[in-house]
């Protein structure tokens, strides 16, 4: 056949399943509803900040130095500072759940800071270990201040908080490229992947194999049509969704989130563009090996969605997971993706790592489209 | 004709696929055949004879184990797509997009097959004229009448001129009207364009239209040849029966289909038995089963000698060989009918009437699908509506059987007022679904296990009844309900149905996509339940099973048109026979209608 009628085919089938899928509107609201509430959800819902963390202050020792080191506390934006007469009302919080932190002050502070050996007492709520740890350093950092100013006046040695003692020297700390350390920062980003993810591999796990359901490749099988053509057709539709939800997670990040966005956005555009047709592919193989709509589901939201969300670095950090656990997340195309696009984000064009990842993600591309091809032959049996 | 070319060439093609067993069942085995170019050709044979198989390879879909087939002179397992560009194909379910317009589907279709757009808009226009869809262009595919669907699936395959066209039992589930309209196409496109076309039916009257017929069964050719020349195998077997005393046709037919031996087919038709005696059969044996019923010999037809090819076939192989569930949905219940129940009263009409409609009427929104419809059933009677697709009778059925509340009228089912006593009333209805509506992963025996605790049965009695109902319907417990052959699918349900004795069965048609064996077994059953007392309410559309009905309604755009014994409505359309009785009646409602909308 000639390529004429390649592309009076293709563009028959498109629009087929162009109409189909505006006319279903169960697949607008999962294509364009579900990641607006992914976006909002996980933008505002997921985050691993601690803001207004309740610590009990306890202060035995009553002099002005010992008032002056606790009261940094007040001015972090992190923190909340409540005090506690003694002890024993202090437990009685924390035990009740009404404290995340007690900072106590032992009755010798004063004295022991002049000898340079001053100690003051940090006890966690450890339920949360993550919040736990962010509360210990930002109980630190509140506390290094004042203790400077102290150590400079006195001209001796700062004290040391809780039992990391930092002794006499002090460390200045930097967090490069998510400066404040917002979670949200680096959780965004990711969201692009979950986003690209869901549109890619669920919407369209279900399209062959509804037809399959449906005894309608059946009829279009004895046609001129060729395989691939039923293929490519319905990655189009898809894509151009897909593309629109790229633009909401893009605006979301700039504005609502206010993530910086450093690498420059045709490069953006481009890799989420490449990791779509990755996740179009995906789910047409899936639809295409199950040939049943509620196994193609399931199966996309195994393979793809759930390690898109464990597996890929989004939220954990894949250097402190097992090692055949991270072999698998290597396999993943959505790991490549997640590194490449908070790299993006976050840092800059890093040109290595964009042809690294981009080769990688057009790699998948060509044989998950090329084994979906394979496939769908025209056979029932 | 012998010189026209060929189109398709079959030679020893066999096809297996996994039986439910674990074995290999073949669904093709060993055929050959050859069809010529430019004629109509079908291929018959009952549920399970190879037919779909046999298409599909032709279509390129399936590859045949071994053998060799060839299409248009392409080998087909070697090069698919070059037939697949030349051929159209319309499968049993023609996949129709449902959420696209009848014009969309068409263009989709036109698109694939590259019809030039010049060539396009008077190709629509003649399709739509001819399939009548012209007035529905914008309605969306999904929306239309079983019998339109299928003429829409029709007109998609028939956009271009193909050099074949593969037809897989087109008329399934279709009503008489839309299947003359279907086959009217498809003659004048063979008529004008000198189309190639193999169509398979599970229809007589449609093979007879036929210049070259294949009869198949299990997999195997029968027998092949024009109509008249497979007909003229029956000649000098067919007769009709008389039944005197005023007895009921389908009674004779009974005790005429019970003799195996001596009777290879009856059928009521037309007040009278049709009926094919065995070659072997000795008069003396045929008098004293026909006591006094004269014999009149009748001219033989295409269905004679289908019936009779079948039965021998299943003679020849039905002792040892086969497998329970691979068994032929056919003899046991035909053979050796229901246990009969003790009788109330075996006339129909003595118990006084277990169903009373008067002025039912059922809206949908604006939409009225049943107009104010009044009809009595007495107790044993056998009551058929029927009707074309989106007639009404599916509404009527459903709240007669208290699935659906009417909208306004009275219903009294066995003696209950369905308004108040819609729980009790259910109680004393067994319901078929036209679906085969049970657990298809579950055994014979779970299903029937469960619905009896559905119904109330427990311990004792259920496991009585279950046992009852084993044997009675020859059914395998242990069998899984959804590999089941279709005729025995159809019995399972029955019997379900069946379980808690209840006083009144509805059946949705019942016999849809079941062969002629199976059909004749399943009204055997029906026949004998009557006799037995329980009134039964059917619906079918094979007109010629009407002629087992006591009564029948023919009901059409929610209106009861006529109603009566199929005598009477026979008298009323003077028409021969239950076919063109029904299409006449449907069309002078039409007509009438149509006058009165004017």
């Amino acid at each position: 056949m000639s390529a004429s009628g390649f592309a009076l085919r293709l563009a028959a089938l498109t629009r087929k399943e162009t109409r189909q899928m505006l006319r279903d509107r169960s697949n607008l609201v999962v294509g364009l509803l579900l990641p607006i509430t992914l976006i909002l959800l996980f933008g505002y819902g997921l985050s691993f900040d601690v803001r207004n963390a309740r610590v009990t202050l306890v202060l035995d020792d009553p002099s002005p130095t010992a008032r002056t080191m606790v009261e940094g506390l007040e001015g972090s934006p992190y923190l909340a500072p409540a005090w506690a007469p003694s002890m024993v009302e202090a437990e009685a919080m924390m035990r009740a759940g009404r404290t995340d932190a007690i900072l106590r002050v032992p009755a010798d502070f004063s004295a022991r800071l002049a000898a340079g050996d001053a100690r003051l007492q940090l006890i966690l709520n450890g339920v949360d270990s993550n919040t736990a740890a962010s509360i210990e350093a930002y109980v630190q950092g509140a506390l290094a201040i004042p203790a400077q100013k102290e150590a400079d006046r006195a001209g001796g040695k700062p004290p040391a908080t809780g039992s990391a003692a930092t002794g006499s020297v002090t460390l200045v700390q930097r967090i490069w490229f998510n400066e404040a350390a917002e979670s949200t920062w680096f959780l965004v980003p990711g969201l692009v992947v979950l986003v690209m993810t869901l549109i890619g591999a669920f919407l369209t796990s279900m399209l062959i194999a509804r037809e399959w359901e449906r005894g309608t490749l059946e009829s279009l099988f004895v046609t001129p049509v060729r395989p691939m053509e039923v293929v490519l057709a319905k990655l189009v539709p898809y894509f151009v969704v897909g593309a629109i939800d790229l633009v909401f997670c893009l605006l979301a990040a700039r504005f609502l989130f206010e993530v910086p966005v450093r690498g420059s956005l045709a490069v953006i555009v481009a890799a989420s563009f490449l990791y779509l047709i990755v996740s179009l592919s995906l789910g047409l193989l899936i639809s295409a090996v199950t040939r049943n709509q509620f196994a193609a589901s399931q199966l996309a939201l195994l393979t793809s969605f759930l390690p898109a969300v464990m597996l890929s670095g989004f939220v954990f950090d894949l250097r402190n997971v097992p090692g055949p656990i991270q072999a698998i997340s290597q396999l993943l195309p959505a790991t490549h993706f997640m590194g490449l696009i908070k790299t993006l984000f976050m840092a800059g064009d890093n040109w290595p790592e964009i042809w690294r990842a981009c080769a990688i993600l057009t790699l998948y591309a060509v044989v998950l489209l090329a084994l979906t091809g394979r496939l769908m032959r025209k056979r029932l049996d | 004709m012998s010189g026209a070319p060929v189109t398709v060439a079959v030679r020893h093609v066999t096809k297996t696929f996994d039986g439910p067993h674990g074995g290999k069942v073949a669904a093709v085995d060993d055929i050959s055949l050859t069809v010529r170019a430019g004629e109509l050709t079908a291929l018959v044979g009952p549920d399970g004879a190879g037919k779909t198989t046999l298409l599909r390879m032709a279509a390129g879909l399936l590859r045949p184990q071994s053998g060799s087939l060839e299409v248009l002179g392409i080998d087909v397992a070697a090069d698919p797509q070059a037939v697949q560009d030349r051929i159209s194909y319309m499968p049993q379910r023609f996949g129709l997009y449902d959420d696209l317009s009848v014009q969309e589907n068409l263009d989709l279709y036109a698109d694939l097959h590259g019809v030039p757009q010049a060539d396009r808009q008077k190709r629509f226009a003649r399709l739509l004229g001819m399939t009548d869809l012209a007035r529905f262009t914008a309605r969306p595919a999904g929306k239309l009448s079983g019998g339109m669907k299928q003429k829409l699936g029709l007109a998609c395959t028939l956009v271009r001129s193909p050099d074949l066209l593969l037809l897989d039992e087109p008329s399934v589930g279709v009503d008489p009207l839309s299947r003359r309209d279907l086959w009217a196409i498809v003659q004048q496109l063979v008529d004008d364009e000198g189309l190639s076309v193999i169509v398979s039916t599970a229809y007589m009257d449609e093979a007879e239209r036929c210049a070259q017929v294949f009869i198949l069964n299990r997999g195997r050719l029968l027998a092949e040849g024009t109509p008249r020349a497979l007909a003229d195998r029956a000649r000098g077997l067919t007769f009709t029966a008389t039944p005197t005393g005023g007895m009921p046709a389908r009674d004779l037919q009974a005790r005429l289909i019970d003799a195996p031996d001596l009777i290879i087919d009856a059928v009521p038709k037309g007040g009278d038995v049709s009926l094919i005696r065995r070659p072997g059969a000795g008069d003396a044996r045929l008098a004293a089963l026909l006591r006094d019923a004269p014999l009149t010999p009748r001219p033989e037809d295409l269905e004679d000698a289908f019936m009779m090819l079948l039965r021998q076939q299943e003679d020849g192989q039905s002792a040892p060989a086969a497998a329970p569930a691979a068994a032929p949905a056919a003899a046991p219940a035909a053979n050796r009918p229901p246990a009969e129940r003790p009788a109330p009263a075996t006339q129909p009409g003595a118990g006084g009437p277990v169903i009373v409609v008067r002025d039912l009427v059922r809206k949908f929104g604006d939409f009225t699908a049943v107009a104010s419809t009044s009809f009595d059933v007495a107790q044993g009677e056998i009551f058929g509506l029927l009707g074309p697709n989106g007639a009404g009778k599916t509404t009527t059925f459903r709240m007669l059987c208290g699935l659906l509340p009417a909208t306004s009228g009275h219903l009294e089912v066995a003696g209950l007022n369905l308004r108040t006593a819609r729980a009790e009333a259910r109680g004393r209805i067994g319901y078929v679904a036209q679906k085969f509506a049970l657990y298809g992963d579950l055994t014979v025996k779970e299903n029937l296990t469960f619905f009896g605790g559905a119904y109330g049965l427990r311990g004792r009695s259920l496991r009585a009844r279950i046992a009852a109902t084993l044997d009675e319907f020859s059914l395998d417990p242990a069998a899984r309900s959804g590999l089941l052959p279709a005729g025995y699918k159809q019995r399972l349900a029955m019997a379900t149905g069946l379980l808690h004795q209840p006083d009144i069965l509805f059946l949705d048609e019942p016999t849809s996509g079941i062969d002629p064996l199976a059909r004749r077994a399943f009204w055997r059953t029906i026949t004998a339940l009557a006799q037995g007392g329980v009134t039964i309410v059917v619906t079918t559309h094979f007109m010629e099973e009407a002629e087992y009905c006591d009564r029948i309604a023919i009901q059409d755009a929610g209106e009861m048109l006529a109603l009566g014994t199929p005598g009477d409505i026979r008298a009323e359309a003077r028409a021969a026979d239950m076919n063109s009785a029904f299409i006449a009646i449907v069309e002078q409602g039409r007509a009438r209608r149509e006058a009165g909308a004017a």
